[in-house]
């Protein structure tokens, strides 16, 4: 039988979660890194026992922490995340030159095809590959030194890149997201950058056209359909099918089109979630109601799930990396809470039910179905 | 060769896996650059958490306490104080209070 392992990063370690195919008996394990802000912790698509973690504090700084053995044990890797030559400058938030300065690791994405191989979306926004299972590091700097660059700026989380999908059928093929730069798509395995930024408009920009400056929360692919991206914006959802050239609100009937995570179902490519933030000064649902958003129209219209989750005085909020599936025949959904719930369902989203209920607040949510 | 103690944050001594406090040998009279090139030396996973990797300088929200003072922004290749090379007292390192 399959085995279901949730790998749920948080502020002060990070928990594996794990079932088997019929989800409905989680074991809870950890903390592991207890104590540290865990970004993010990602599985190899190549070797499920290979798990990568990002664990950072002010105090100490990145550590690259590597499994190979599906998590029972663990090892710190490379942690030197030097930007490639002269780092240069970006924009402060007040539209100053400010330096390119490495703080942490968002988000760790291993390659469709190699263990081995993993890729680190970086605060200051950069992106980083290695090819000996995280040992060391190399910037692959045509995307920090895109034209548009040094006139990138930061978000409320500080200038990030949090969201790398690769094409399982071409790796060379990757796209990338940065708050508050937009998206940027390669072609050639990270050399080169294109904006994939066409039509997204955003009212908080002096020109709300303007190709960069966006603030894109997350994309979601389905693996099937690689030009089509989905896109959780600081406002609107959008989809594009066309790689990124342009790009189409489909925020549709939403009770809010802010929100944070965006995901696509694993067997329908055209059923998509996010959850309903009420606005970005308040990071939390409206009503005080859980409740994630289904369109199985790829966007325009949706419906709005609640079975099993909190429908009154639930102030939370579900942040970028924090939403995931598996891929067993009725995909699970899996989503984490800044108040520390970690939700499952088991039937596309129909019903909900928490898996663990009572963790720090949970920053990143990862899922591998093992067969 | 010295033998000196060093005090490590609860963060740290879950990284390299030691308890409170660890013991490095440094040669000749011990300072703060010679302590941490020994430390670094003995569990590699610190590298970087303490000080930068490339340029040696402290980070931002560490603080090296001996002997009841700061020594935080004295001179790193400053002999430490004879209590810590005499064994008596650690060299602390700690982070700042910062939350977290």
């Amino acid at each position: 039988m399959s085995t279901v392992r949730v790998l749920v990063g948080t502020h002060k370690g990070a928990f594996v979660i794990a079932s088997d195919g019929a989800r409905r008996d989680w074991r809870v394990d950890g903390p592991l890194f207890g104590g540290w802000h865990v970004m993010h912790v990602h599985g190899s698509p190549a070797d499920p026992d290979r798990l990568y973690a990002s664990q950072w504090t002010d105090w100490h700084g990145q550590v690259i922490q590597r499994s190979d053995d599906g998590g029972r044990t663990w090892a710190a890797v490379g942690s030197g995340f030097a930007y490639d030559g002269e780092a240069g400058t970006h924009q402060w938030y007040d539209g100053t030159p400010h330096p390119w300065e490495f703080k942490r690791v968002w988000h760790l994405e291993p390659a469709p095809d190699d263990p081995d191989t993993v890729f680190a979306g970086v605060e200051d926004a950069g992106l980083f590959r290695s090819a000996d299972g995280g040992t060391t590091w190399s910037e692959l700097a045509g995307l920090r030194t895109h034209a548009t660059g040094n006139t990138w700026a930061p978000g409320a989380g500080g200038l990030c890149l949090h969201t790398i999908i690769i094409d399982p059928a071409d790796p060379r093929r990757m796209f990338v997201a940065i708050s508050a730069a937009g998206a940027f798509r390669s072609e050639d395995g990270g050399a080169t950058w294109q904006l994939a930024t066409g039509g997204l408009r955003s009212e908080f920009l002096p020109d709300p056209e303007a190709p960069v400056g966006h603030c894109v929360h997350n994309l979601a692919m389905h693996p099937s359909r690689p030009d089509t991206l989905f896109m959780q914006k600081h406002w609107d959802v959008c989809r594009t099918d066309d790689a990124g050239d342009h790009w189409t609100e489909v925020s549709g009937n939403l009770p809010s089109d802010f929100g944070f995570p965006v995901s696509v179902h694993a067997h329908e490519p055209e059923t998509v979630y996010v959850v309903p933030i009420l606005s970005d000064a308040e990071h939390y649902p409206p009503d005080g109601r859980l409740r994630v958003a289904r369109s199985r129209t790829g966007g325009g219209e949706w419906e709005l799930l609640e079975r099993g989750l909190p429908q009154r005085d639930c102030y939370v909020n579900i942040l970028r990396d924090a939403m995931a599936v598996d891929s067993l025949d009725d995909c699970g959904i899996y989503f984490g809470t800044t108040g520390g719930q970690v939700y499952a369902s088991p039937d596309a989203g129909d019903t909900w039910a928490p898996i663990a209920e009572h963790l720090p607040a949970v920053l990143s949510v990862e899922v591998q179905t093992i067969a | 060769m010295t033998s000196v103690r060093v005090a490590l944050p609860g963060h740290l001594r879950t990284l390299a896996g030691v308890e409170a406090e660890v013991r490095v040998d440094v040669p000749g009279a011990p300072t703060i650059t010679a302590v941490l090139d020994a430390l670094e030396a003995k569990h590699p996973q610190l590298v970087g958490t303490i000080r930068d990797r490339a340029t040696k300088e402290r980070r931002p929200f560490m603080r090296y306490v001996a002997c009841g003072e700061d020594l935080s922004r004295e001179p790193s290749d400053r002999p430490l104080p004879d209590a810590v090379a005499r064994g008596a007292e650690a060299l602390r390192l700690g982070g700042a209070i910062s939350g977290g």
